[in-house]
């Protein structure tokens, strides 16, 4: 006799589905990367970034064909992706970083400073000090919050206040200009290679190293097991403290990475650079697809996430709607995001108890 | 005997306590290699410790753990799993987002060119490990979805992966079923077979008797004695569990027991409880005896209507009850107090005057106002009558000691003026003085007409207090006893006895 519940007359819609999730290794390898591909987030996103330029190119042709048009649709998000990506590992680790706005001027800031006051220092000493810094002040996060274990939430937040000090009552009401920073630097920010912005070659760049050691070093997986499961990873014996010092570690540096970039591209730096991008980091993410308690989604998805972010927030005014409605638009998009991800987490969870019922 | 090569695992007279609560007094547990070994006891008999103690989860305080006759001094859980120790849990703990290869390599994933995670090889090798094992997961599902019985599969190839010499198995079988039962033991006795020493932990003596060759039981976190299988019987080994002499440490005095206060009939919750019929009258108190997991708190849980059962009707008084309201539950006059108080009973940084008063609030309040002034004068009283020892009504309840925390969420529901009270191991926690204090006061309230509901695992509390004992065992009642006819070895046999669900 075997218990009653599990008899259930099964004749599902899905049965493609459940075999995708519950024995992948009966399709082929190429079926298998096929299904994945098309079952993923980031696909579903770049569809919907994809919609969106060609609707504002339809409205106003000069959305994408005009002089500079290509090269700030790939420029402007270069900055915001690296964010994402430091993000994203933090968020895979179930933490956040909301100190990365702050930490974005105060480097940018320091670069312009660093010009200023060392005439001469070559741009790679700056770039170094930039993430050097950046890392640091990630290091005081991650500290405080692996070994200290204090939510991540109340430590950043904490931090985004005393970093965005640090800055005012460095720079006060002084700000960079452009003109003190030397051509070199400042032709980084326009100077294409094979017609692609440098900035942008520096994002992927960041975000192909990351995405790669997320999926194939011990340590990437690893944070993905810490975010899926905190007691579990301890009961596994894994190191939580080092990974989760790492995540934070490397969300600093990039956002330190951001602040030198964020600089090169504007040449204008004041205390005030770069409010409010913490949130705008995680608003990619989330909407990347990687789950806002950790333990999946990818890189790639973050940084989609962030472009689609800026190109919305660059096409709406196009189609010409109201500065209220465009606002509304990404926080729609945010809601919408997780509420996706919700209804498709259930949809997976039914599909895989179904599948156990049936056997 | 000939020379033996030293056992595979030998834990000597081990001893942990938690401040003053002494988990274990005397652990000892000697396993070796090709065999399997059952640890029995009753809850709360100290075998969890020791496995938590063999894992490296815990600090020994004093006592020899030797593996393969060398000492060893575990810190940390990986240091025992490099030594070849292996503990899969009744609830395995895996990482739903991941692969099922992934949960088994996590932490040492095979690694191929430049330190880069070689994942053919490692499904290659999960594919080896199962078939080994004769089931069939497919290494790159997601471990999400996985059934309990799966979950522990993967946690025993993770075992055999790390090639553990000794592996624990704690409590593995109570959420399986029949077929899934015996999956499990083919598969450890061809573990055993390869020469690996496991420890079967079970409360079921049919499983233990089909498996094991060697048998340890404990008692109050004390060793008992350790016999090979064929040279003992479940008579023998419930005599040992319960051994002790049941005093008039709990003495419930006499009530006069009047009509049904409770009524609950064929109360059923799909794969938690099923056709649960009995009553409580005023004056009386119910037992809800057996393991734990056996479904007790699931049940009171349903008829206060935190949780919704799927058939049955819960009546008090004769009236019906509506299913799935406490609210409803709470006005009909039952009150019901949770076993764990910190997490639910009781708001330990609000005043004890406060949480006293939380549950008549409505009561209380003057014009949509409620003042500290009212809430200790509804308080007061309670307290009193309790004997709740504090200093003032205005202290946190956090303070206080477990026996008077529990006294505080008693007082909380006596204020509603309820006509039954569903109490939850009252006593768990609570040192043994308190005790004693606890169960007068139940028996008082008892005395007063108040129906009474206690669900414990605590034998002689059992035994001491209730009118009648109803034996819970896998969801469903095994056996109702008179208090007058009731004995250790008649409620663990119930309490241990497989429903048939499985046979």
């Amino acid at each position: 006799m075997s218990t009653p519940t599990h008899e259930r007359a099964a004749s599902h819609p899905h049965h493609a589905d459940q075999d995708r999730l519950v024995q992948p290794s009966q399709l082929s390898p190429a079926r298998r990367a096929l299904a994945t591909v098309l079952h993923s987030r980031e696909l579903a996103i770049l569809l919907v970034l994809a919609l969106v330029i060609a609707v504002a190119t339809v409205r106003n042709p000069t959305f994408l064909f005009s002089g500079n048009s290509w090269r700030d649709l790939l420029l402007t998000p270069s900055m915001l992706v690296v964010l994402a990506v430091g993000q994203a590992v933090v968020i895979i680790t179930r933490n956040v970083d909301l100190s990365v706005g702050s930490t974005l001027a105060l480097t940018a800031y320091l670069t312009g400073r660093l010009f200023i006051d060392l005439p001469g220092i070559p741009i790679v000493a700056v770039v170094v000090a930039g993430l050097l810094v950046g890392g640091l002040l990630g290091l005081v996060n991650g500290v405080l919050v692996a070994v200290g274990k204090v939510p991540a939430l109340v430590i950043t937040l904490g931090t985004l206040y005393i970093y965005r000090g640090i800055v005012l009552t460095w720079a006060g009401s002084d700000r960079i200009n452009a003109s003190d920073l030397p051509r070199s630097f400042l032709s980084l920010g326009t100077r294409q290679v094979l017609s692609i912005p440098v900035l942008t070659l520096v994002a992927l760049v960041v975000l192909l190293s990351v995405g790669y050691y997320l999926q194939t070093a011990r340590g990437g997986r690893e944070m993905y097991a810490i975010g899926s499961d905190p007691d579990a990873a301890v009961l596994y014996g894994l190191d939580v403290r080092r990974r989760v010092l790492t995540a934070f570690v490397l969300s600093g540096a990039l956002a330190g990475l951001a602040g030198v970039m964020y600089a090169a591209r504007y040449g204008t730096v004041s205390a005030g650079a770069g409010v409010g991008m913490e949130l705008e980091a995680v608003a990619a993410v989330v909407i990347g697809g990687v789950a806002i308690f950790g333990g999946s989604g990818t890189v790639w998805g973050a940084a989609i996430g962030a472009v689609l972010l800026v190109t919305i927030n660059r096409a709406l005014p196009i189609l010409g709607i109201p500065d209220f409605w465009q606002r509304a638009v990404v926080g729609a998009l945010i809601i919408g995001a997780i509420v996706l991800d919700r209804v498709l987490a259930d949809r997976r969870r039914r599909t895989l108890a179904e599948a156990r019922d049936e056997s | 005997m000939a020379e033996h090569p030293p056992p595979a695992l030998e834990l000597r007279d081990a001893s942990k306590s938690f401040g003053p609560v002494v988990a274990l007094r005397r652990g000892t547990l000697v396993a070796r290699s090709g065999s399997i070994h059952a640890l029995v006891g009753e809850n709360g008999a100290g075998k969890s410790t020791i496995v938590k103690i063999i894992a490296g989860l815990y600090r020994r305080d004093s006592g020899d753990y030797l593996l393969d006759g060398q000492p060893v001094d575990f810190s940390s859980t990986s240091e025992a799993k490099a030594r070849g120790v292996a503990v899969i849990y009744q609830e395995p703990t895996l990482f739903p987002d991941l692969s099922v290869t992934e949960n088994i390599f996590m932490g040492r994933h095979l690694l191929g060119k430049g330190r880069r995670i070689d994942r053919a090889a490692m499904y290659a090798e999960v594919e080896r490990l199962f078939s080994g094992l004769g089931v069939h997961i497919d290494p790159r599902r997601p471990a999400l979805g996985l059934s309990i019985a799966d979950q522990q599969i993967v946690e025993i190839a993770k075992a055999i992966s790390l090639d553990a010499r000794v592996l624990i198995m704690d409590e593995p079988t109570a959420a399986l079923s029949g077929v899934e039962v015996e999956r499990l033991f083919t598969v450890a006795r061809a573990l055993r077979d390869e020469g690996r020493a496991l420890v079967f932990i079970s409360h079921r003596f049919d499983e233990v008797f089909a498996l094991c060759d060697t048998v340890t039981v404990m008692r109050d976190g004390d060793y008992v004695d350790t016999m090979a299988i064929d040279e003992t019987d479940p008579g023998e080994i419930v005599a040992l569990m319960v051994g002790r002499e049941v005093g008039d440490l709990f003495p419930k005095t006499p009530a006069d027991v009047g009509d049904p206060v409770l009524r609950v009939e064929g109360l059923t919750s799909a794969g938690t409880f099923h056709d649960i019929d009995f009553e409580v009258r005023a004056g009386e108190i119910v037992a809800l005896a057996g393991l734990v997991g056996a479904g007790r708190s699931e049940i009171a849980r349903a008829v206060f209507g935190i949780d919704r059962y799927d058939a049955g009707t819960v009546t008090i008084g004769g009236a019906p009850v509506t299913a799935g309201s406490p609210r409803a539950a709470i006005r009909a006059g039952m009150a019901l107090v949770p076993e764990d108080r910190r997490q639910q009973g009781l708001v330990t940084d609000s005043s004890i005057a406060r949480n006293i008063a939380s549950v008549i609030r409505r009561g209380l309040a003057r014009t949509g106002v409620l003042t500290s002034a009212a809430e200790a004068g509804a308080a007061g009283p309670w307290a009193s009558r309790l004997e709740v020892k504090t200093h003032a009504l205005d202290m946190p309840a956090a303070t206080m000691s477990g026996g008077n925390q529990q006294k505080v969420v008693i007082a909380k529901w006596l204020a509603t003026e309820p006509v039954l009270l569903v109490i939850d191991e009252p006593t768990r926690g609570i040192d043994v003085g308190t005790k004693a204090e606890v169960h007068r006061l139940l028996s008082e309230l008892a005395g007063q007409g108040l129906a009474i509901l206690m669900i414990s695992s605590e034998l002689p509390e059992v035994l001491g207090m209730a009118d009648r004992v109803l034996v819970v065992s896998e969801g469903r009642i095994t056996d109702e006893i008179s208090r007058a006819d009731a004995t250790a070895e008649r409620v663990m046999r119930a309490a241990t006895q497989s429903t048939g669900a499985h046979a």
